[in-house]
């Protein structure tokens, strides 16, 4: 959290980057140039980069990030895939058994 | 212009809901009187409820969990007594009132006794024990107060205007929708625990941050008190886990008052999915209830055994374990919603998985006790009585975790003793512990040690007496929440339960006159806590006075050790005199705090009788005070040296004067 | 209760070290908004195919719209990031100046969500309609919410660096509001790629 560390390059940088990962999505969906299962990839990956990116250039986490803030994040994904993950399975399970 | 309510929202169609309300209306009415009586309201307005000092909204906090235990408890006994006579009759109580009792213990018990209980502790004891002047948020610590507070407060409420949920504590729908539950009933109980909720929520980020930035810069982690590690890790649980229930709850009211469809049996809605939700949050708050409390154990164990904690890193590390692992469970009270055999089986050794950890912590807590020189304070007892009781507890547990055997006993008063029987040791009597431990430290005199015995003994023989026929009962295919029965066998069973029933009232009366007593004879010489070290403490919040002065600690304490206070004094520097010092900023007192709480009561009043002109006007209000708080700067005041001088030396003073010694309360 | 009580006069604000306290406890309430969110996510992924008598996803979802609102929110995060640039700076102006920026376009987004709902609910895509709509209208909805009160926490922070200018304490508050603001962008990937994407594709 040093909001002296980010610069306009920083700032632009990241725009650039999110614009063409959006851009990629978009594109894959719009056109519809690849099979499904490699659009929803691409979907995903970029989506995954994209949020690194913001992550990096937008809300400033780097090596110089507190070691709690990074903790605290991995806490959270920890949980949240349990959660998400957990809830996920439960219930496509019970529609599977429910023949839904 | 009032929405639903009306005159027909008034009790006067059953005596036994006009009575309730009428002793919650009496109640509120002679509290109001003795205050106006006395004149104490501009006090009551300038030192209480607009403080931001935590140890103060932590009694706040103990006060309300103490009303709370009341009305919960004879929610109890009216259960107990239905039950005990309703063999082929109706019993007492009209079956939807039955109900609303049974909704009601488990709502309060849950959300507003043990949740206000713990963190009345914890807002006493933690910043304290790491060494610090205040909480990393004051003024937050003062909504999640009055938050929780205002949620209480709809539950009473639901004793005068309009009747409470009939839907259990959980709220299952499709019942809980508006189809099978039309009235307003539900809505109190999903405003008051939204509401409460987002309190709890705001508390756990409050001392994650309080823990992890403002302790003592000496003190590194695994120097803290144990106490201090169960309280970081419920507070990560309280922070997490709480948002799920905000989510299952407010979707939940969605589906009432908006017609959505998340939870509908019609339009695809899937009510399993609120399971799923409420429990995400549901299994992480039975840990949240229980960790504090063994960390007062630990705490007390240490203290009154005379030793060191024995295995305090395995108690650090079990702590975390379960943590994690209290993530990983939740599936296990739904086993028998219809989940495949491997997603039962997953869940159901994850739950068996989380009891390795807590039988270590057991083991600890009984080899600390091995060779110590015991003293049987109140607080011990309870401690000792938890070891014992808790592990049938634990064992009835790890036998309903396996899935087939849970299909047998699920919903069976054998669920119903199993959660008693851990709830009550594992949590009830920790918090009870840490209020008979940490009493003089809070007010400055000490409880009478007598009735503290008494009630000791009326809770724990009580609970034997209630409980244990409930899990016979279990075996003989009595299910949970039934306001009649025609099984002849059952009903001595249920007889001897509200016969417990009646020993853990007398044990409530003992902890009255423990009360009346302990402040009766607040002044005498021998009650008074003047050293602040009344038991020979360990940890640092031994040190300062009891009460401690507003700051905590004249000067920030430097830790060397664990068990920083014991160190202190055997190198003879626990009292040493502090001078210079130098001027404190503290929080300044604001009455925001109370307003939001006032608004989040009226909001959660308004939504549940569609009144929604108000709830327009609290959504602006509460808009109002954030931006208003949001724009202060000036929210500290400054204590000057030369006051900590005059107000310290007059401690040393005493201290010297005083002919006891720290420490020997007991000899 | 005869706990020491003293009497003080000055009232001093916060020290820069209970601002970076305060930046930590930002971080978690973000962490447990974003728990908020996954349920959600989770919720919408449960219960997409349950359209019942409604319509399906690909029939009420417009690529072009979405385009444009996710355009909208990723230039209102960099507009957002100059302001926090000026303000490290100390260009009061320039602060103000991108703040505006950044409500314009989140109020493009804002407009574009309500008449993309506005759209849904007159051709018979309600809430109230499905269990899909009612996972949609909340998810989305709940983002947006966060949205419009970030544009009031802009508002007010425009308020106070005119009136305040830029304090210490009112550089750490719009150090903030711009943590909450990069955040809800994050959500909105999210949004975006499970979602609506997934909609067209199936």
């Amino acid at each position: 959290m040093q909001p002296h560390s980010s610069n306009t390059r920083k700032l632009v940088t990241g725009f650039v980057l999110a614009l063409a990962l959006t851009l990629i999505a978009f594109a894959a969906v719009w056109t519809l140039a690849f099979p499904v299962e490699l659009t929803f990839g691409i979907i995903a990956i970029s989506a995954l980069f994209q949020v690194a990116v913001h992550l990096h250039y937008f809300l400033g986490i780097d090596s110089k990030t507190p070691v709690e803030n990074i903790l605290a994040m991995a806490f959270a994904g920890v949980l949240i895939f349990l959660m998400v993950g957990g809830s996920l399975w439960i219930m496509f399970d019970l529609y599977e058994r429910m023949m839904m | 212009m009032l929405g639903r309510l009306g005159f027909d929202s008034l009790p006067f169609y059953s005596p036994v809901a006009f009575g309730g309300a009428s002793v919650t209306v009496l109640g509120g009415l002679a509290v109001f009187v003795l205050v106006t009586y006395f004149g104490k309201w501009r006090y009551f307005w300038e030192e209480w409820l607009t403080s931001l000092d935590h140890k103060r909204i932590g009694i706040m906090y103990i006060v309300l969990a103490l009303i709370m235990l009341v009305r919960g408890f004879v929610d109890a006994l009216m259960m107990r007594a239905q039950q005990a006579i309703a063999l082929n009759n109706n019993g007492y109580l009209a079956p939807e009132h039955f109900d609303q009792v049974f909704s009601s213990h488990g709502t309060i018990m849950i959300f507003f006794m043990a949740m206000p209980f713990l963190t009345g502790l914890v807002n006493i004891v933690v910043p304290q024990q790491i060494g610090a002047r205040d909480v990393a948020f004051p003024f937050m610590n003062s909504i999640s107060l009055w938050l929780t507070a205002a949620g209480a407060a709809l539950v009473m409420v639901s004793l005068v205007i309009g009747k409470f949920s009939t839907a259990g504590w959980t709220g299952y729908p499709p019942y809980s929708g508006a189809l099978y539950s039309p009235g307003v009933g539900v809505d109190y109980w999903v405003w008051a625990v939204l509401i409460s909720g987002i309190g709890s929520t705001m508390t756990g980020i409050n001392f994650i941050v309080t823990i992890i930035k403002c302790r003592t810069p000496s003190m590194r982690l695994m120097q803290m008190p144990l106490f201090t590690w169960t309280i970081l890790c419920t507070s990560a649980l309280m922070a997490f886990a709480f948002p799920a229930l905000t989510v299952v709850t407010a979707m939940l009211a969605l589906d009432r008052v908006l017609e959505f469809h998340f939870f509908t049996n019609a339009l695809g809605g899937n009510m399993m999915n609120y399971v799923n939700l409420f429990w995400i949050w549901g299994h992480p708050e039975v840990y949240i209830l229980i960790l504090p409390a063994f960390g007062v154990y630990s705490e007390v164990t240490a203290t009154f055994s005379q030793k060191r904690l024995f295995g305090y890193k395995s108690l650090v590390y079990a702590t975390a374990a379960i943590t994690i692992l209290s993530f990983s469970v939740w599936l296990h009270h739904f086993f028998t919603m219809g989940s495949g055999p491997n997603v039962n089986a997953v869940f159901g050794m994850a739950t068996m998985i989380i009891a390795v950890p807590t039988g270590v912590k057991i083991f600890d807590w009984v080899f600390t006790m091995y060779k110590g020189r015991i003293i049987f304070h109140p607080s011990m007892l309870f401690t000792i009585g938890f070891l014992i009781t808790f592990v049938i507890g634990g064992v009835s547990g790890v036998l309903l975790a396996i899935p087939p055997a849970d299909f047998l006993m699920h919903n069976s008063t054998f669920l119903v003793a199993h959660f008693h029987n851990v709830l009550i040791p594992g949590a009830v009597f920790g918090y009870f512990a840490g209020f008979q431990y940490w009493f003089p430290k809070a007010v400055g005199f000490k409880l009478n040690k007598k009735w503290g015995v008494r009630s000791f003994w009326f809770w724990i023989i009580g609970f034997y007496v209630a409980f244990m026929p409930l899990y016979a009962l279990g075996f003989l295919g009595m299910t949970r929440r039934m306001e009649r029965y025609e099984l002849a066998e059952w009903q001595p069973y249920l007889m001897v339960a509200a016969l417990g029933a009646l020993f853990v009232l007398m044990g409530i009366i003992c902890q009255g006159m423990q009360l009346y007593v302990s402040i009766r004879d607040r002044d005498r010489e021998q009650n008074m806590d003047v050293t602040g070290d009344p038991y020979n403490g360990r940890t640092l919040e031994w040190q300062t006075s009891s009460p401690p002065a507003e700051y905590n600690f004249a000067k920030i304490p430097e830790v060397r050790e664990l068990d920083a206070f014991w160190d202190m004094k055997q190198r003879g520097v626990a009292y040493a005199p502090q001078a210079p010092y130098e001027d404190i900023h503290l929080p300044r007192n604001t009455g925001i705090g109370v307003f939001l709480g006032g608004l989040g009561f009226l909001l959660g009043f308004a939504v549940t009788w569609y009144i929604w002109w108000l709830v327009a006007l609290c959504f602006i209000g509460i808009l109002t005070c954030l931006i208003v708080r949001a724009s202060q700067d000036h929210t500290f005041e400054i204590i000057p040296a030369a006051e900590i001088e005059a107000h310290e030396t007059a401690r040393f003073k005493a201290l010297a004067e005083h002919k006891q010694a720290p420490g020997d309360f007991w000899s | 209760m005869n706990s020491y009580r003293p009497t003080t006069s000055r009232s001093p604000g916060p020290t820069e070290e209970t601002l970076d306290v305060r930046d930590f406890g930002f971080w978690l309430y973000l962490m447990t908004d974003a728990v908020i969110f996954s349920l959600l996510f989770a919720t919408y992924v449960v219960m997409f195919q349950n359209t019942a008598t409604g319509p399906l996803p690909v029939e009420v979802f417009d690529i072009k719209h979405v385009f444009a609102e996710t355009m909208f929110l990723l230039v209102s995060s960099v507009t957002f990031g100059f302001a926090s640039l000026a303000c490290v700076r100390e260009h009061k102006g320039q602060a103000i100046i991108w703040l505006i920026v950044t409500i314009i376009f989140g109020l493009g987004f804002i407009s574009l969500e309500v008449a993309e709902f506005v759209g849904m609910i007159n051709s018979g895509a309600a809430p109230q309609t499905s269990g899909f709509l009612t996972a949609f209208f909340s998810l989305v909805g709940t983002h947006g919410a966060h949205v419009s009160l970030g544009m009031i926490g802009i508002t007010v922070m425009i308020f106070q660096i005119l009136i305040k200018g830029l304090t210490s304490p009112v550089k750490s508050r719009l150090h903030r509001l711009g943590m909450f603001w990069h955040f809800l962008d994050i959500v909105w990937i999210g949004i975006f790629s499970i979602v609506y994407m997934p909609a067209w594709l199936i």
